[in-house]
């Protein structure tokens, strides 16, 4: 299944939409949390980079372009995402009972 | 059966996830899931992937994942909040370089059979994106991790010099694909890696929120465009996605600072004739100077106290001892809340993470709309390490560089509490008259000290 050029700028702008649209709901106190995790999600050229590594073939080049790429993109989404999850788990809606709360 | 079904519904799927993950993210209760479901659409992407035909080479991408994984995991897991401005710098930046690597790649897979335009323009793109923030983005980490200086840095014929970096970045751009040397390639490449670093280094440190915002959005174009390139359709949604996030927070930050994009990446702020320190020395004003034990006494029976904080709470390292005031005070019965200014800290909503970390539940949080009509009802406003988002100067001097800058009012509120580490003007060298309003009493010090004594005296009213 294969789109051609035309295709994939119709996904393009309908993307746009689609985020701005999702995005502009965020409220301003998960906006650090919204980049980082954006962040995380462009990460996404890390299928580039295995793609370009796994296709490479005898081209030893484009091996090596592939092998800094994986490691890159790899960097990107894991380090995205955990950062994320961080930040995330530290929003509460009221603080934990502390010890020396209760006197 | 057709080999590309599977990879291209796990595809279609982790698009659909990062979407439904991105929508997770507009409530704190909902957001963390939401992160998950993104994580999820990544690994189903990967491990479709791996499923294309005319794959090889596992063990060496199996290698280089792992090696990616280690310090991401390390890096993410110690990184403090603080420095979390920094840490999504650099995890961006690495993005760059691997859309830059990738669109190199493709580009150098095709060079023998000659250039179509509508491959070799993504390319170049992805190139142009990828370098600009792969590059952009390290400096940024520089300046945020203190590597470099946060000033805005100027050097000779830098107008001049970033121009002619772009002609040539352009017109070797447009050479390329007609090129009859595959190595060509990398002299666009080149112009855009050293104009990443022109860009940003004259930016000063009160903007990092608006250059964070439009580097992150730069690489979610890398990703989009380096999709284009290989008819990714996870890559295109992705990275457009990404790229829509970033710029909506860019315009959110220029609105905040109530300067246009263009004068962040190109202007001079804090460059220019100090004349709100010209006027206010001219003025026999002097501020009037508070004991802890005093503005322990205002705080511990005021019906309502609003706090804002700034960055100089964070350097201070002051926010769990905010908490415990914040703690103190509503035992006594008195209503806090937290106002916090879109540009509170070095990257967009930075202040809010660093209160949650700090055990302030979100809810206390308000910004900058949602408070400033509250403050006419508050007895006390307590200011600390903030100077410029409170400045009146932003509403009623048209000379000052933050002329038209949204800003907290804490001038209504029936008294105002500063701490401050002295006399001087802020971050941006601009001064403050609030400093020297009738109603305002200024607490010197360090914050941290200054909040640890402001605590022990509450607990003691």
């Amino acid at each position: 299944m294969s789109v051609g050029t035309l295709g994939m700028i119709y996904i393009f702008i309908l993307a746009i939409f689609t985020g701005v649209e999702v995005i502009s709901r965020v409220p301003t106190v998960l906006h650090t949390p919204l980049m980082s995790g954006a962040n995380a999600i462009h990460g996404i050229v890390l299928i580039g980079g295995v793609i370009l590594l796994g296709m490479a073939g005898d081209s030893k080049v484009l091996c090596a372009l592939g092998f800094v790429a994986v490691i890159l993109g790899t960097l990107n989404v894991v380090g995205g995402f955990v950062v994320t999850d961080r930040m995330l788990e530290m929003f509460k809606a009221k603080p934990p009972a502390k010890p020396h709360s209760d006197k | 059966m057709n080999r590309l079904i599977v990879p291209e519904a796990a595809c279609l799927a982790a698009s659909l996830l990062f979407i439904l993950g991105l929508k997770r993210l507009s409530s704190p209760r909902t957001a963390r899931s939401g992160n998950m479901l993104a994580a999820v659409g990544m690994a189903l992407a990967l491990a479709g992937t791996f499923l294309l035909p005319g794959m090889g080479h596992f063990g060496w991408i199996l290698l280089a994942i792992a090696i990616g994984t280690a310090p991401g995991w390390l890096l993410a897991k110690r990184v403090k909040m603080t420095a979390m401005p920094q840490m999504v710098s650099l995890f961006n930046g690495m993005g760059g370089a691997c859309a830059l690597f990738i669109s190199l790649g493709e580009w150098l897979r095709e060079a023998g059979d000659g250039h179509d335009l509508a491959r070799a323009f993504p390319m170049l793109l992805g190139i142009v994106f990828g370098s600009v923030s792969f590059t952009g983005s390290l400096v940024a980490f520089g300046k945020l991790q203190g590597l470099i200086s946060e000033k805005p840095m100027r050097w000779p014929l830098q107008k001049t010099g970033n121009a002619l970096l772009l002609a040539v970045l352009l017109v070797s751009a447009a050479m390329a694909p007609s090129s009859q040397n595959e190595l060509w390639i990398l002299l666009p490449a080149a112009a855009a890696l050293f104009l990443g670093v022109a860009q940003v280094l004259p930016i000063g440190g009160a903007d990092m929120p608006v250059v964070i915002s439009v580097l992150n959005s730069c690489t979610g174009l890398a990703a989009a465009v380096t999709g284009f390139a290989m008819g990714n359709m996870a890559m295109i949604i992705a990275g457009t996605l990404v790229g829509a996030a970033g710029s909506l927070l860019t315009v959110l930050m220029c609105r905040a600072m109530n300067r246009s994009l263009a004068r962040v990446v190109f202007g001079s702020f804090g460059l220019g004739p100090k004349k709100g320190v010209a006027a206010a020395a001219q003025g026999d004003q002097s501020m009037r100077e508070i004991a802890a034990s005093e503005c322990a006494i205002m705080m511990g029976y005021a019906r309502k106290v609003i706090i804002i904080p700034g960055y100089g709470l964070a350097v201070a390292q002051g926010q769990h001892l905010v908490h415990e005031l914040e703690e103190a005070l509503e035992k006594r019965g008195v209503e806090v809340k937290y106002a916090i200014h879109p540009v509170a800290g070095r990257m967009p909503g930075h202040m809010n993470v660093l209160l949650a970390e700090a055990n302030v539940p979100y809810p206390k949080l308000s910004d900058m709309e949602e408070i400033n009509p509250e403050f006419e009802q508050a007895d006390v406003a307590l200011i600390i390490g903030a100077n410029d988002v409170v400045n009146p100067a932003a509403r009623s001097d048209a000379g000052s560089p933050i002329y038209g800058m949204p800003i907290l009012k804490a001038e209504n509120a029936k008294n105002v509490i500063v701490i401050k580490r002295g006399r001087g003007a802020g971050f941006a060298g601009i001064e403050n008259a609030l400093f020297y309003n009738a109603k305002t009493r200024m607490l010197f010090g360090d914050a941290k000290k200054a909040l640890q004594q402001l605590v022990t005296e509450v607990k003691a009213l």
